[in-house]
């Protein structure tokens, strides 16, 4: 009998988690952040200004693509905490006087404690609810900053005072830029990390099958909740990084740090990067970047119909996005969260 | 008596939302789609309407019947290119497939008729009201829109239980598997249903614009409280959106009431309250579930 049934180190498969490539790929990452981190000292103003808006642009991405890529969650109401984020930030610094760098931290903190009680009520809901029940939490705290006076109201507020009574332009930028770049690298290696422990394991069996993965023991809800308070916290940081950034946020309207075009273009970079996998929001912020940079002012208001057009196409037609067709294509993952079945040689 | 009538505009304006949200519902209910550009649909609505008023020079009400026709065909149209294809993939390609369509709306709206601020004349009943007492007045146009609601529901409900194409349809949503084996065609179906579903949007944002200015980028508001209508009033009953709108706006009109900034918010806190409600009773029924089973 023993000899019919072959013992399990001897299978024809080996599971695979870094190969050669991901290895070096994952170490040139690092390499790279090190060395964006003398960028102030390399490049002029211009191109740092422009790496703090692909930074915030990358948060926004993987924290939208963490939940609708492993949790299934669509969500339409992130813009919420990119308000909270950049709110808290006035709140704590122009008004309470704290050093404004520290007031975007603690800000983080504060989003994802808000986090928690709005998962509470919105994580019952599925689908097209979910999508619409966090657009509603996103208009109430719209509504709520707007009616405070203290916080501008409806016309606004600015932060210029807060940071320019601490730092010069140059210092400000500078700080900015470490900020921003500190926080997406963060970013990348707290989702990197939870999404290769054992709950990441369960997240991708919930993204891939919620009845089923429940049906074996994973504590769904919990899971969902541990990627709402992360992608509150990214969103709340992102949004902080905003509001220093263009210095002056509006409550209400599309375009406000409360707007739901933040939600279009973070919808935009998930699906044209490649929905679920964990390189493609990546590489979907890097276009958007290109995009807003080189077509956003000669396009006009026709700039957010191509972003939607394309969104609408890539969902319809192509809905791995760049990354999925890539890894599908060439069977290569640079920073490996899943595991591979690899027959042996 | 100021919150009398507060509550009475609540109860016709709840006609409004619930005129609104009936397509919503009913996509919903058929295709297990929420159309987020479903509020979006009923502005375009508005701008066809006010585009044949202004080039016709006829009344809105007559403007309305060729619009009405233009928006049966999106709708069928809208499903059988956009929304078909898309059900095809999963549950997320929906959701983002008509947020695309929401905001390629929104900014084309935009593009074509400025951001200007616009109204919809309602002729001499949009100025016409029965003065009750001195303090309780009701419009005869809100009275005329709650009733239109009303017939639209009524006229639903009688085609989905009366009808072999209401038949279809229920048959369809109850399982699109088994309604193919028994010869229905499902895709015919679903393009039925999105033509309803879209026309009513339509006539419920004619009537949005006839009440009150607009512009390009009211869509997803109005989408908000068409959704809020259904949850409030139970997902999947025609006559649960008809409450869930008069709830609805009862909250807005009380709101503001007290306040005219509140307006959107008390909607918003009951729609909450009611989610949060829910939470709570379904933990409470997943734990008593739990000890059943230990």
């Amino acid at each position: 009998m023993t000899a019919l049934a072959p013992r399990p180190t001897s299978a024809p498969v080996r599971v695979e988690r870094w190969t050669p490539l991901s290895g070096v790929f994952t170490a040139a990452l690092v390499v790279l952040v090190v060395v964006l981190a003398f960028a102030p000292r390399l490049f002029g103003q211009g191109t740092l200004d422009n790496l703090v808006e692909l930074y915030f642009l990358v948060i926004l991405a993987i924290m939208w693509n963490a939940l609708a890529g492993y949790g299934g969650l669509v969500s339409i109401g992130q813009q919420a905490f990119i308000g909270i984020g950049a709110y808290a930030v006035v709140f704590l610094s122009v008004q309470h006087s704290l050093n404004p760098y520290l007031a975007m931290l603690l800000a983080t903190l504060i989003g994802a404690g808000i986090s928690i009680p709005i998962a509470g009520v919105v994580l019952w809901l599925r689908g097209g609810a979910f999508a619409i029940g966090t657009w509603v939490v996103a208009e109430i705290f719209a509504i709520l900053v707007s009616l405070d006076a203290s916080l501008g109201g409806g016309t606004g507020t600015s932060a210029v005072l807060a940071f320019n009574l601490r730092y010069t332009p140059e210092q400000r930028l500078r700080n900015t830029y470490w900020f921003a770049l500190a926080a997406a690298a963060a970013s990348l290696v707290i989702l990197f990390l939870l999404l290769r422990s054992r709950l990441g394991a369960a997240l991708q069996a919930i993204r891939d099958d919620e009845e089923a993965a429940a049906s074996v023991g994973v504590r769904v809800l919990f899971g969902k909740g541990v990627l709402f308070v992360l992608a509150g916290a990214g969103c709340t940081a992102a949004g902080a990084i905003i509001l220093a950034w263009q210095l002056s946020i509006l409550p209400l309207g599309p375009d406000s740090v409360f707007g739901v075009n933040w939600t279009a273009k973070m919808i935009f970079m998930v699906l044209v990067g490649g929905l679920g996998t964990f390189e493609g929001p990546i590489v979907g912020a890097i276009v958007l970047y290109l995009l807003e940079t080189y077509t956003a002012t000669p396009l006009g208001v026709w700039y957010l119909v191509m972003l939607g057009s394309i969104a609408i196409g890539v969902a319809l037609f192509a809905p791995k996005g760049i990354w999925g067709t890539v890894q599908e294509r060439f069977g290569i993952q640079l920073l490996p969260v899943g595991y591979r079945l690899r027959r042996r040689a | 008596m100021t919150w009398v009538n507060a509550v009475v505009h609540g109860i016709l304006l709840g006609g409004y939302y619930a005129l609104l949200a009936t397509g919503l519902s009913l996509m919903f209910g058929v295709m297990r789609i929420i159309n987020l550009a479903h509020g979006s649909l009923a502005l375009v609505g508005a701008y066809m309407t006010f585009l044949v008023a202004e080039h016709a020079d006829v009344s809105t009400y007559v403007a309305l019947v060729p619009v009405l026709a233009g928006a049966l065909l999106i709708g069928y149209a809208l499903q059988r290119t956009m929304l078909e294809r898309s059900l095809r993939s999963g549950e997320l390609v929906p959701l983002l497939a008509t947020f695309g369509l929401l905001i390629v709306i929104a900014n084309v709206l935009q593009r074509a008729f400025s951001p200007d601020v616009r109204s919809l004349s309602a002729g001499s009943i949009g100025t016409a009201s029965w003065r009750l007492t001195s303090s309780l007045t009701i419009s005869w146009f809100d009275v005329l829109v709650l009733g239109i609601a009303i017939v639209v529901l009524v006229g639903l409900q009688l085609l989905l239980v009366h009808t072999q194409a209401g038949r279809e349809l229920r048959a369809t949503a109850a399982d699109p598997d088994t309604a193919e084996l028994l010869g229905v065609n499902s895709r015919a179906v679903y393009a039925r249903a999105a033509a309803i579903a879209v026309a009513t949007a339509a006539l419920a944002g004619v009537f949005y614009a006839m009440r009150s200015n607009f512009d390009p980028s009211a869509g997803p508001t109005q989408l908000i409280y068409a959704f809020e209508a259904v949850i409030i009033g139970g997902i999947g009953s025609l006559w649960g959106t008809l409450v869930g709108g008069i709830v609805l706006g009862v909250a807005q009109t009380v709101g503001a009431q007290i306040d005219v900034q509140y307006f959107a918010l008390a909607g918003h806190l009951v729609f909450l309250a009611v989610l949060t409600f829910r939470a709570i009773a379904q933990a409470g029924a997943f734990r008593s579930f739990g000890k059943v089973v230990a």
